[in-house]
């Protein structure tokens, strides 16, 4: 594949640390889009405000770079007045779930035919490493030097719950699985959350001694197993990576907005 | 089809960040990074194009040419 295609050229080397999960994501994401053979003129990227959410200003699609939390209610805009167009919209788990938590819910629950990426590297990457709520019980960040004592959110269960009508999760050591699955999470309709585990070397993975980008990687690999796999069957305390919600029975929401169009024109011409 | 043959790894030195992940996940030990922490392809002749540094690197720095690439062109 020719990335090259697929990006704006004259901002790279990009901004991401060594070894920054976020860039594998960025490669893989082309990938899917190639492989799709999508129009770059029909992609349209909205994304927030993060070291994450910087993905926007790299790809060569219509791009919108917004405020922090609020990604999905612009996309939610641009949907409405052009459901033609798929909408793609990558957050950090701060950007996504802290912040942006309650557009996430509400964004899920309204099924409207976008595709969000929650690029979880646990931890406030950009400004500082602060906790997120995905950083995880006993985890050490900048804002939590005695460690964290916050749960997290499962961001499988919390997209299923809300109603999400693709849910899945990979991480930037599974490439391949990676693509496949933001192929499958582009290509439905409706609502699609992938969550990836990203990694942040310089924040998460100093604070936590997690080691180089190379040894992060490693351990995503040993702490994640295919979902109903028999490694995860013998080992639950293990992250279950895969398709967890894949449903074509609830309506999507610009499509039901259209019937509404059509219905409020009839009562208009009605009274005419 | 054959088994594809390697031709060249091209690598972006300006874009490289030498965060050795190419280094570090190639199961043939092909690449390593040199004094100025630039990934270079050291044993090319050991090369099996399964293209995981080009699939994993952050940096998108470093692409596969292999004689099939070529072909398709
Ligand atoms: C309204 C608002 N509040 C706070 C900030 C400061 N801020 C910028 S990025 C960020 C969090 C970034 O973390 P995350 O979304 O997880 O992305 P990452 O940088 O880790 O990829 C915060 C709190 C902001 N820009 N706007
Ligand atoms: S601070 Fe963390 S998330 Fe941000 S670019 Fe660096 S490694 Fe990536």
């Amino acid at each position: 594949m020719q990335a090259k295609q697929y990006i704006r050229e004259r901002f790279f080397p990009h901004m991401w640390c060594a070894g920054c999960g976020h860039g594998i994501v960025l490669n893989s994401l082309l990938r899917a889009v190639d492989q799709l053979g999508l129009d770059k003129n029909n992609v349209v990227m909205v994304s927030g405000i993060g070291c994450s959410a910087r993905i926007s200003g790299y790809v060569d699609f219509h791009s919108l770079h917004t405020i922090h939390g609020r990604a999905l209610a612009f996309a939610a805009g641009v949907k409405f007045s052009k459901p033609e167009l798929k909408l793609i919209v990558p957050m950090g788990d701060g950007d996504a779930l802290a912040i942006g938590g309650n557009h996430f819910i509400h964004a899920a629950r309204r099924n409207m035919d976008i595709t969000a990426i929650v690029m979880n590297n646990r931890i406030y990457g950009m400004t500082g490493g602060q906790f997120s709520p995905l950083t995880g019980v006993d985890k050490n960040t900048s804002t939590t030097p005695f460690s964290n004592i916050d749960n997290s959110f499962d961001t499988v269960e919390l997209a299923t719950a809300a109603g999400a009508t693709f849910v899945a999760r990979t991480t930037t050591y599974h490439v391949l699985e990676m693509t496949a699955l933001l192929k499958k999470a582009i290509e439905h309709k409706g609502f699609s959350v992938i969550e990836i585990l990203s990694q942040c070397p310089t924040q998460y993975g100093r604070k936590n001694k997690e080691g180089d980008a190379p040894a992060m990687l490693d351990h995503f690999r040993e702490m994640t197993a295919k979902a109903d796999s028999e490694k995860i069957k013998k080992n639950p305390g293990l992250i279950s990576r895969g398709i967890f919600v894949d449903r074509s029975d609830k309506p999507e929401y610009c499509e039901q907005y259209e019937k509404i169009i059509q219905k409020a024109q009839k009562a208009i011409k009605g009274k005419q | 089809m054959a088994r594809p043959k390697l031709k060249e790894h091209i690598i972006n030195r300006d874009w490289c960040k030498g965060c050795g992940i190419c280094v570090h996940f190639c199961p043939k030990n092909v690449l390593e990074l040199d004094s100025m922490e630039k990934v270079v392809a050291v044993r090319p002749g050991d090369c099996i194009c399964c293209r995981m540094c080009e699939l994993r690197c952050p940096d998108l720095a470093i692409e596969v040419v292999t004689d099939q690439d070529v072909k398709n062109e």
